[in-house]
């Protein structure tokens, strides 16, 4: 019963997905209209995915029944009117907190990847564009760091910094900041060679203007494809962590320490404690299938100009 | 031949200077603490007097290089110390997890390369068949889920129905058979996510090879299709693959960890995972240290094997 | 030619795939090629050509479909046989030489096995008789070491012999039909000399027939019987080759002419004293030494052309120029004024001086910026424009590389055809009003009107502003159409300069005449007789 459920909920969601991709096509202004017109469902549902999950995290007080962290009733309730999806093993509603779960575990996800996103890619094109000394200190120094499995690594560092929502913001987003360094500087290079990089640099320009004005703008759409990559990557750690008892800690609501705490119940056969691992699981589907379709879009924008 | 030997010696040299400075960072991250690891240790609490006490016993006294010396030099002969927690010899503690924690990986290794390379040139073979547009999704989807769901998932299914047990428990005693049966689930749960990774730079590596001009050339020499994969395309594939399969074994490593927890499997992960909960500082620079050089062995492995496939240093000299 | 028929190619449509749509490549090409013939295909990038030769095979590359008219090799239907018998086909009876033979042989075998591949898979011979084969086909492509060279891997061969090789290859089975794919394009002119003659030599030998694909024509004119240009993926003419070098119908035709019929409008200033020197330059790129003692003087008013070959530093004496590579010995003056070695240290008004135009205008400009941005940027930074000013400058500028402002200032580059695009690079590098413009090989990515444009254009801006102009190329027909001085370079050394007529008339130095009688000229007889005024000279 429960797969054909599933079933059908994924047909209803892309179906849903397709329709919203046409009423977009309609509305859409005409620059953008190539643009949707080879959208995949895939990348259709993706977006409308995250747009759902944006909109959970933003209205999270307003949608949950109840508050993030009071006991409302007896521990581990079944399915109620009362409690949608049950109450968890102190008693809190188990809807409620999973609402609020997206503000939180999203939220934070999204923060370390933006904060790793800034120091690595900046980082990255600068190590690209003045290439010498700094270039070699820098990557060699990244490669030594990289040397370490990021999970190990940050499992070491929690260990001697201790574990809360900002040592664990500020842990990944440093050992993500040398895979984003990687990438950004590998992309600049590939630019850095081009001829009005160095027509740029001939005329006199600083490394400001040139990382601005030249190298960005060219970077943005392979450094966005891997925004989301990355993303995914962020939040699966920090699920992890969570789930190990080592990321986001109660009583904030998180999706991967909901898991951990109600896990006993799994070996009754009760799905409940798997919603949470499932939202976790459908937001990095979502981004993953949007940031294959920028990159299928990327490669193939190219092979036409080719 | 001299130039390739000479790329290999370089290679190790390379290695060898990695985990150096791997172990340096590993040692000296606890120099990043704000006040050291014996107050942070005993909490506000503490008294100058047991603080001090503790430093003295925990080797704090001396000065850094000479402690990092003491630890690398013990290291190697295989004693990491004591446990900050429970004062047992960590070499005890590790030396029973490790060779499960290794037997889950091969496990889990042995299932996942083969399946994954023959679905990844599969996929590359029929791309955009049905076949391939159904591996791709699926593949995108099983990396989209974090280890536990996955797990968790196959527990629901496999466990549930009694065919295989939710929670390990292998003893020294346990034959090969019974392991094999223990570990499967969570072998299994590794393979999934593994495969998934593997298959997708397997399909990418043969379909960039593909699209080189000598692929073209065999095809318009009249060659089959059989013949064009096997003598044109694998020889060139054989680089790439390794590196796909270093990848993958390496990120098992990390699989490891959540697996063991969930599964209450009895190794290196959760010890480490354990260890980092109670804080025990010295038990978690070992495992990392274990972990960071199995690692960097794995891919220097692979460096030097994707060397040994290139005809370019092969026969020069 | 006295032939049988045998391939023939009726209304062949075949279309490409852009995106989700299908566009045309071939609208309906025929081609009939005798027994033994040799028939030339010319054309530009994207006319078709090598979709055409392919489509002879039978074959359709990915992306690709053959969705009209008939292709029929020696009675049969390549559009409707089987896979099965196309395979037997290829490689046996109809075989391919493609552009880059790097990349077209295999890195992980030998020379002989990938030779002896086809022969051997499809029954023609054993192993050991091809490789006895094959030593003697080296042999007659003039290969080096014959006995040994099958014995070595693709990257320890050199991109000339590569070429031959490939033919051997091609020639392995004594196929019917050679389809060779602009076998020479990618070689320089001395190396090119070579290739075409082993390539001609064999293909008579075995009467074979061969469909010769290639851009210039001058170069068609030494291999083929006969002549079939391309446009846009139709036939444009067809003739005899005699016929239509003498006689060129179609008004596309006549313009592949264009750019060696180019003439300077105006005679050049006579040499005062110099604006840019190079004095006793010496350079290397880490430890490998690439310059040698190299000088020169560049004049106000008049165009400097430096010809070379692949890897004979002609790109690094620009490099040296602008400062983008410091000497390790000799200066760089302008002016009489030493520049320094670095082009961090230049003032601004130094790096004004002397503007680069580059050779792929694609990589020239930064796709995400608009014209006006480009352009005005070198107008703002160094006359400090602002605003009014810096809009009329652009569009005085846009105007004089004769693109419409109105249509053009806010456009992208990727908005813009190549010949276009390479308008934009001048018309950046005049933005900052220099008296030094390097051209890097500004034409040689350019198809030929195209290019004769482009030339034009440089010749009319340098009569009206008066710009010394350093033209790096390694195209003599260039050099005759617009140099007032040359200097000749080879192996990072000056080889020969002096004014235009005191290089090109004889006597030259011998590097000079080896490069000067290996430009293939629209003469049919030019190869033959050039080949045995070299061997009567030895």
């Amino acid at each position: 019963m429960g797969w054909l459920f599933l079933a059908f909920g994924i047909v209803a969601a892309f179906g849903l997905a397709a329709l919203l991709r046409r009423a977009a096509l309609q509305l859409a202004p005409a620059e953008w209209r190539s643009a949707l017109a080879d959208m995949p469902l895939t990348a259709a549902f993706g977006l409308m995915v995250i747009a759902i999950y944006i909109f959970v995290a933003l209205a999270a007080p307003l949608l949950a029944p109840f508050p993030e962290r009071e006991v409302v009733g007896s521990q581990f309730q079944p399915w109620s009117l009362q409690h949608w999806l049950g109450t968890d093993r102190l008693g809190r509603d188990m809807a409620s907190r999973l609402i609020y779960g997206a503000r939180n575990t999203v939220g934070i996800a999204f923060a370390t990847t933006a904060l790793a996103f800034i120091v690595g890619s900046l980082l990255g094109l600068w190590a690209a564009l003045r290439g010498g000394w700094l270039d070699q200190t820098l990557s060699r120094f990244v490669d030594a760091l990289m040397a370490i499995p990021s999970l190990i690594f940050s499992l070491l560092l929690l260990t001697i910094f201790g574990t809360s929502v900002l040592t664990l913001i500020l842990v990944i987003a440093a050992v993500d900041a040398t895979r984003v360094y990687r990438i950004a500087r590998s992309v600049a290079q590939g630019i850095v060679v081009m001829d009005y990089i160095e027509a740029a640099r001939l005329r006199g320009e600083g490394s400001w203007y040139l990382i601005r004005r030249e190298i960005l703008p060219n970077a943005l759409a392979p450094l966005v494809a891997e925004f989301g990559l990355r993303f995914c990557f962020v939040f699966l750690t920090i699920s992890s962590l969570s789930f190990l008892g080592l990321g986001i800690q109660p009583p904030l609501a998180d999706w991967g320490s909901m898991v951990r705490e109600n896990a006993t119940l799994i070996t009754f056969g009760d799905i409940t404690p798997l919603l949470p691992a499932g939202a976790i699981a459908l937001l990095t589907v979502a981004v993953n299938f949007v940031v294959d379709w920028q990159l299928y879009r990327a490669s193939g924008l190219k092979e036409q100009a080719g | 031949m001299a130039a390739l030997i000479r790329m290999i010696a370089q290679r190790l040299a390379l290695g060898v200077l990695t985990l150096f400075i791997v172990s340096v960072v590993i040692f000296f991250a606890t120099e990043l603490l704000p006040g050291d690891l014996a107050s942070t240790l005993l909490g506000q609490a503490a008294t100058p007097e047991t603080v001090a006490a503790l430093r003295r016993q925990l080797g704090l006294d001396l000065p850094a290089p000479v402690r990092y010396w003491n630890w690398l030099t013990g290291a190697l002969q295989g004693d990491f110390g004591v446990s900050l927690a429970n004062r047992r010899p960590i070499a005890d503690l590790i030396a029973a997890r490790l060779g499960n924690t290794i037997f889950l990986a091969l496990y889990a290794a042995a299932l996942a390369v083969p399946l994954a390379l023959i679905l990844g040139i599969l996929a590359a073979l029929w791309r955009n068949s049905v076949f391939d547009r159904a591996a791709n999704a699926g593949a995108l989807t099983a990396i989209s889920f974090p280890e536990f769901f996955v797990a968790y998932i196959l527990v629901l299914w496999l466990a549930q129905s009694g065919y295989f047990p939710s929670m390990v428990r292998i003893s020294p005693v346990s034959t090969f058979g019974e392991k094999l049966y223990m570990a499967f689930l969570p072998a299994l749960t590794l393979t999934l996510v593994v495969t998934a990774h593997m298959m997708r730079m397997t399909r990418a590596a043969i379909i960039n090879l593909m699209a080189q001009p000598y692929i073209e050339m065999a095809r318009l020499k009249g060659m089959s299709p059989l013949r064009i994969v096997l003598r044109h395309a694998l020889p060139n594939a054989l680089a790439p693959i390794i590196n796909v399969i270093a990848i993958n074994l390496a990120y098992l490593i990390t699989g490891v960890v959540v697996v063991e927890v969930v599964f209450v499997y009895p190794g290196l992960g959760q010890l480490m995972v354990d260890s980092v909960s109670k804080r025990d500082i010295a038990v978690v620079q070992a495992i990392a240290l274990i972990f960071a050089s199995a690692y960097v062995l794995l891919n220097l492995t692979a460096d030097v094997l994707s060397t040994l496939t290139n005809p370019r240093l092969m026969s020069k000299g | 030619m006295t032939g049988e028929v045998l391939l023939e190619i009726r209304n062949l449509v075949i279309e490409g795939r852009a995106g989700e749509e299908w566009s045309r490549i071939l609208r309906g090409v025929n081609l009939t090629l005798h027994r033994g013939e040799v028939v030339g295909l010319i054309g530009e990038s994207g006319a078709g050509k090598s979709t055409l030769g392919l489509a002879a095979m039978g074959f359709a590359r990915d992306g690709c479909r053959i969705s009209a008219g008939s292709i029929r090799f020696d009675g049969i239907d390549l559009r409707t046989a089987s896979e099965r018998v196309k395979r037997g086909l290829r490689g046996k009876r109809i075989a391919y030489v493609a552009q880059s033979a790097a990349a077209s042989f295999n890195p992980s075998h030998k020379l002989i096995d990938q030779y002896a591949e086809a022969p051997v898979t499809h029954g023609v011979m054993s192993r050991a008789q091809a490789e006895k084969d094959a030593v003697a086909l080296y042999e007659r492509l003039r290969l080096p070491n014959p006995e040994e060279i099958g014995f070595r891997y693709p990257h320890q061969v050199s991109g000339g012999q590569l070429q031959r090789a490939m033919t051997a290859m091609a020639m392995a089975c004594r196929p019917d039909l050679i389809i060779f794919d602009e076998p020479t394009t990618a070689l320089d002119v001395t190396t090119q000399i070579e290739v075409l003659a082993a390539i001609r030599d064999a293909v008579r030998a075995f009467d074979t027939a061969a469909i010769y694909i290639t851009h210039d024509l001058a170069v068609v004119a030494q291999m083929a019987d006969r002549i079939t240009i391309l446009l846009r993926g139709e036939e444009v003419e067809e003739n005899d080759t005699r016929a239509m070098l003498a006689a060129p119908r179609a008004a596309y035709t006549k313009t592949l002419w264009a750019v060696r019929r180019f003439q300077r409008a105006d005679q050049p200033p006579p040499r005062e004293a110099p604006l840019l020197s190079v004095r006793k330059v010496s350079a290397s790129y880490g430890k490998k030494p690439v310059l040698h003692d190299v000088s020169f003087d560049l004049y106000p008013g008049r165009t400097l052309a430096v010809v070379g070959e692949s890897g004979s530093g002609k790109s690094t004496v620009a490099r040296v120029i602008t400062g983008l590579l410091p000497p390790s010995a000799g200066e760089v003056m302008l002016e009489g004024a030493s520049l320094p070695p670095d082009y961090r240290a230049r003032t601004r008004d130094q790096l004004r001086q002397c503007q680069m135009i580059y050779q792929m205008a694609d990589t020239a400009l930064n796709p995400k910026l608009t014209l006006r941005q480009i352009i005005g940027r070198p107008a703002a930074m160094y006359l400090g424009l602002r605003g009014r000013a810096l809009e009329a400058r652009i569009r005085a500028l846009l105007e004089m590389i004769e693109l419409d402002p109105d249509s053009f200032i806010d456009r992208l580059p990727s908005e813009l055809s190549g010949g276009q695009k390479q308008r934009i690079g001048i018309a950046r590098a005049l933005a900052a009003e220099p008296k030094v413009i390097i051209c890097d090989e500004v034409t040689s990515a350019l198809d030929q009107i195209v290019q004769e444009g482009i030339l034009r254009l440089l010749d009319k801006l340098q009569s009206e502003l008066g710009l010394a102009y350093m033209f790096i190329t390694h195209d003599l027909a260039t050099v005759r159409a617009i140099a007032d001085d040359v200097v000749v370079m080879q192996h990072g050394r000056v080889v020969e300069q002096g004014t235009k007529p005191e290089v090109f008339t004889p006597p030259h130095q011998p590097y000079t005449e080896l490069l000067l009688s290996s430009v293939p000229r629209m003469d049919p007889d030019w190869l033959t007789n050039l080949l045995a005024a070299r061997a009567a000279s030895d």
